[in-house]
C-alpha cells in the first residue's frame, strides 16, 4: 500500500513580499510546527523595507489602495477553510474578511471625513488634508486571525506601513495571512510580518527611531516600559481593541497637514 | 527725476541700501495696566498664598526691571489646584448646559476684547514682544479661539461622527513664554468647550497676563475651580505631569521637555497631546514672486524676535536667484527696528530671558566656528535688557548646528538647492517637522510641494498666519495632536460608542 505523503509547509516570515527564514536561522515551537524565530537584525530589515516602500504606497490614488485591500478579502475568502484551521474557526475567518472589506471602502473617503476647508478670518484658502504616519509597529492582539487584521487594515488603508509582530503562540495564521497578501498586489514592504519571541523583537520595534507609530493593543505586561521606549522618537501610540472597528482608528496613525495659501486677484 | 532715479526706481533690486530713518518714539502708554506687587496662585475661584510661601521675581526683559512677585507653586499647590479642578468637574461644570458653558467662553472672548488693550501692554511689557504683535496677533487671536470654541460647545456630537463626545476630566495644561496669552487661549477655549476643567501652568518667565486672566474669569463669572492658574519653574510642570489625578496632558515647549512628558506618563493611559520644536524650511523658487517671499521671510524668521516654534528658521533658496534674495533680504534687514518693545514702531523687541539670550548666543558662536558666513545689519541696540541683532547665515551646511538645532531667536540659516526633490529632501532632513514655506507662482508646483513636505502646517506664498478654525501642530518629533479648528477638540473629548 503506497499512500501519498503529505507535503508539509514551512513556516517563514514574511519581509518585503517575500518568504525568507530568520537571518539567524533560529526557530521555536508553536501549534506543532517548527516557526520561524525573526532576530532583532530580521526586525531591523523589515523597518527598512517598509520605510522605503511607503512612499510608493502612499503615491497610489486612494481608489487604487481601495482596490488593493478588497483584493486581499477576496484572497481570504479563497483561503477561509486553511485561515479556520489555523485560528479560532469559521466565524473568525468570516468577520476578518468583512473588517478588511469595511476598510477597503474607506480608503477614498478618509480625506473627506478627515479633513476639512478651514474658514479663517483673512483672504486664504486653507484647508487640512489627513497623511499617512510612516511605519508602524503592530503588536497583534488575540484572536490571532482577527486580532491581526482589526490592527493593521486601519494602518494600511490610511498609506502607512506596517511591521507586524504576530501572536507568538499562534503564529501560523499570520503566515497563512501574508500569502493572501502577496497574492492581492499589496506592494512589497507595505506589510512585513514576523514571527518570534515578543520580548525579544518588541523593544527593538518600539526603540526603533525609523518607527513612527506603535499599535500595543497586543501588548502584555511591558506596555509600559514599550511606551517609555518609545517616546525617544516622539512615536503616536495606540492601545486599542482587538475587535474595533473605526475610522477613528484610522485616524489614530494619520498626520493632519494644514495648507494656506491667499486668494486674491 | 533725473534718468538715473527712475532707472534706480525701476530696477529696485539695485536701489541703494535704506538710510537709517530717525522715528519719534511712539511708545504705548503703560499706565493702562495695573500690576500688583505680588500674586498668589489662582486656584478654586481665588488667589492663595502658595505653602511654601516660596516666590520669585518676573521681570521686563526689555528694562531688566522687576515687575512683580509670582508665587513658586509646589507639589501642595498643585495637588490643591487639581483637586479644586476635579470638584469643579464633579460638581457642576461637566453636566452644565453645554449652550450655557458656551456663553461662559463667549463671555470670556468678549472680556478679552474690551481689554485688549491692557493685555497687549502687559504681554510686551513681560514678554518683550513688539506692542504692534501683542496689540494685533496675540491678544485678538486669543480673543477669537474663546470665540471659536464657544461655539463649539454644545454642537459637539456634529464633530464626531457615530460617536457620543464626553469631557475627558482634568486637563493639565503647560505652556511656553513665546505666546503667553494666545497660549493660555489654544489651551483653555478647547478644554472648557469640550466640558473638561484646568490646571494651567504659565511660562516661568511669563505669568503675568495669564494671571491677568483670571480677572477676566472673575469677570466673566466663570464658576471657582474650572481653571485653575499655578505659577512656577520647570518643577511645578513636573508635579502637574505626575499627578495622579490629572486624566490628560497638554504641553507645548521644547522637543526635550515633550520626550520626558511622554516617558512620565508611559502606561498610565493618560492623553497626551504635545506641540514641540520645530526648524521650518522656508523655499523660495526662482519664480516666486520676490518681493513679497522676502517679507515672507523676513516675517517668517523675526517675527516675535524668532521665538516662534514655527520659525521659518531655514532658507531654502533656488540656486539661480541666490545672490538676489540674499541682496534684497539684507537689504530688508537694514530697516527692521530692534528696540522699545512698547513703541509702536518696533519690530523686533527684546530676547525674553536671559537663559535664552544666551542659548541663541552660542549656538549663533557654533555657526561661525563651524564656518558659515555672518550677516548683521548695522543696529544701535539699548544698553539695558536681552537682545539681539536679526541675524543671518549664508554659506551653511546641512549638519551645522544652526541648521539642526531650534535656535528660538532672530536668526536665519540659508541653504541653496537646484530641484524640487532636492528641496524637498532638504526641507525634510530634520527630525522636526512642524511647519514649512514654499513661494512659487506655480499652483502645481505648490500642490506638490505641500504633499511632499512632512510638516503639519505648509504656507504658500505666506508664511506665520495663525487662525482658530485652522489645526496647528506637528508631524515626526515635532508633537501629535492639533490645536485650533474642530481638530482640536478631539484631545479633549472620550469617544464613547453611540
Amino acid at each position: 500500500m503506497s499512500q501519498r505523503l503529505a507535503v508539509q509547509k514551512t513556516y517563514k516570515l514574511y519581509i518585503g513580499g517575500a518568504f525568507p527564514r530568520s537571518e539567524s536561522g533560529r526557530t521555536y515551537p508553536a501549534e506543532g510546527a517548527n516557526v520561524a524565530r525573526a532576530s532583532r537584525k530580521d526586525l531591523r530589515d523589515a523597518v527598512r523595507i517598509a520605510r522605503h516602500a511607503g512612499s510608493a504606497w502612499w503615491a497610489m490614488t486612494a481608489y487604487n489602495r481601495g482596490q488593493v485591500l478588497y483584493r486581499i478579502a477576496e484572497m481570504m475568502e479563497k483561503r477561509q477553510s486553511e485561515l479556520a484551521a489555523l485560528c479560532t474557526g469559521p466565524a473568525e475567518v468570516a468577520a476578518a474578511i468583512d473588517r478588511v472589506v469595511w476598510y477597503a471602502g474607506w480608503a477614498d473617503k478618509l480625506a473627506q471625513v478627515i479633513g476639512s476647508a478651514n474658514p479663517v478670518a483673512g483672504p486664504y484658502f486653507n484647508f487640512t488634508v489627513p497623511e499617512p504616519t510612516g511605519v508602524i509597529g503592530i503588536l497583534a492582539p488575540e484572536p490571532p486571525l482577527l486580532g491581526l487584521v482589526s490592527r493593521l487594515s486601519p494602518v494600511i488603508v490610511g498609506g502607512n506601513t506596517a511591521v507586524v509582530v504576530a501572536s507568538e503562540a499562534h503564529p501560523l495564521v499570520s503566515i497563512e495571512l501574508a500569502e493572501c497578501l502577496a497574492t492581492a498586489d499589496v506592494p512589497p514592504g507595505v506589510v512585513n510580518i514576523l514571527t518570534g519571541l515578543r520580548g525579544e523583537l518588541s523593544p527593538v520595534l518600539a526603540s526603533h527611531m525609523d518607527v513612527s507609530g506603535l499599535d500595543l493593543t497586543g501588548a502584555d505586561g511591558d506596555a509600559a516600559e514599550l511606551e517609555k521606549l518609545g517616546a525617544e522618537n516622539v512615536k503616536r501610540i495606540v492601545r486599542g481593541r482587538a475587535d474595533a472597528q473605526s475610522p477613528y482608528d484610522i485616524a489614530a496613525f494619520l498626520e493632519l497637514k494644514t495648507v494656506w495659501h491667499p486668494t486674491g486677484m | 527725476m533725473t534718468k538715473d532715479k527712475r532707472e534706480i526706481a525701476r530696477r529696485p533690486d539695485k536701489a541703494p541700501m535704506a538710510t537709517a530713518w530717525d522715528y519719534a518714539p511712539a511708545p504705548e502708554a503703560r499706565d493702562i495696566v495695573k500690576i500688583q506687587e505680588r500674586y498668589g496662585l489662582f486656584i478654586g475661584g481665588e488667589f492663595i498664598e502658595p505653602a511654601s510661601g516660596e516666590r520669585y521675581t518676573t521681570i521686563d526683559p526689555a528694562r531688566e526691571e522687576p515687575l512683580a512677585e509670582v508665587a513658586q507653586a509646589a507639589k501642595a499647590d498643585v495637588d490643591r489646584a487639581v483637586r479644586a479642578a476635579r470638584d469643579a468637574f464633579a460638581n457642576g461644570w461637566s453636566d452644565i448646559k453645554p449652550s450655557e458653558r458656551a456663553k461662559y467662553l463667549f463671555r470670556i472672548a468678549r472680556l478679552l476684547q474690551e481689554r485688549s488693550r491692557e493685555f497687549a501692554v502687559l504681554e510686551s511689557l513681560n514678554g518683550g514682544k513688539p506692542i504692534r504683535e501683542s496689540r494685533d496677533v496675540d491678544v485678538p487671536l486669543a480673543a477669537a479661539h474663546f470665540f471659536y470654541y464657544a461655539g463649539w460647545a454644545d454642537k459637539l456630537e456634529y464633530a464626531f461622527p457615530n460617536r457620543k463626545p464626553r469631557p475627558v476630566g482634568v486637563a493639565g495644561q503647560i505652556i511656553p513664554w513665546n505666546f503667553p496669552l494666545l497660549m493660555l487661549a489654544w489651551k483653555i477655549a478647547p478644554a472648557l468647550a469640550a466640558g473638561n476643567t484646568v490646571v494651567l501652568k504659565p511660562a516661568e518667565t511669563t505669568p503675568l497676563t495669564a494671571l491677568l486672566f483670571c480677572d477676566v474669569l472673575r469677570q466673566a463669572e466663570l464658576p471657582p475651580g474650572v481653571v485653575n492658574i499655578v505659577t512656577g519653574d520647570g518643577r511645578t510642570g513636573a508635579e502637574l505631569v505626575s499627578h495622579p489625578s490629572v486624566d490628560k496632558i497638554a504641553f507645548t515647549g521644547s522637543t526635550e521637555v515633550g520626550k520626558a512628558i511622554q516617558r512620565t506618563l508611559a502606561g498610565t493611559g493618560k492623553r497626551l497631546t504635545l506641540e514641540l520644536g520645530g526648524k521650518a524650511a522656508n523655499i523660495i523658487f526662482d519664480d516666486a514672486p520676490l518681493d513679497q517671499a522676502v517679507e515672507g521671510i523676513v516675517n517668517g524668521i523675526y517675527f516675535n524676535q524668532g521665538h516662534v516654534c514655527c520659525a521659518g528658521s531655514r532658507l531654502l533658496v533656488q540656486e539661480s536667484i541666490y545672490e538676489t534674495v540674499i541682496a534684497k533680504l539684507k537689504r530688508r534687514m537694514a530697516t527692521l527696528r530692534v528696540g522699545d518693545p512698547l513703541d509702536k514702531n518696533t519690530d523686533v523687541g527684546a530676547i525674553n530671558s536671559k537663559q535664552q539670550l544666551e542659548k541663541i548666543s552660542a549656538l549663533v558662536q557654533s555657526g561661525i566656528e563651524e564656518g558659515a558666513e555672518i550677516y548683521q545689519p548695522p543696529c544701535r541696540l539699548p544698553e539695558r535688557g536681552y537682545w539681539f541683532v536679526p541675524t543671518v547665515f549664508t554659506n551653511v551646511a546641512q549638519s551645522y548646528r544652526i541648521a539642526q538645532e531650534e535656535i528660538f531667536g532672530p536668526v536665519l540659516s540659508v541653504l541653496t538647492f537646484r530641484t524640487p526633490d532636492e528641496a524637498i529632501e532638504k526641507a525634510n532632513n530634520t527630525p522636526y517637522g512642524l511647519s514649512a514655506g514654499v513661494w512659487t507662482e506655480k499652483g502645481s508646483r505648490i500642490l506638490a510641494m505641500a504633499k511632499g513636505l512632512r510638516a503639519g502646517v505648509v504656507w504658500a506664498n505666506t508664511y506665520n498666519r495663525f487662525d482658530p478654525a485652522s489645526p496647528f501642530g506637528g508631524y515626526k518629533e515635532s508633537g501629535f495632536g492639533r490645536e485650533g479648528g474642530r481638530h482640536g477638540l478631539e484631545p479633549y473629548v472620550l469617544l464613547e460608542d453611540a
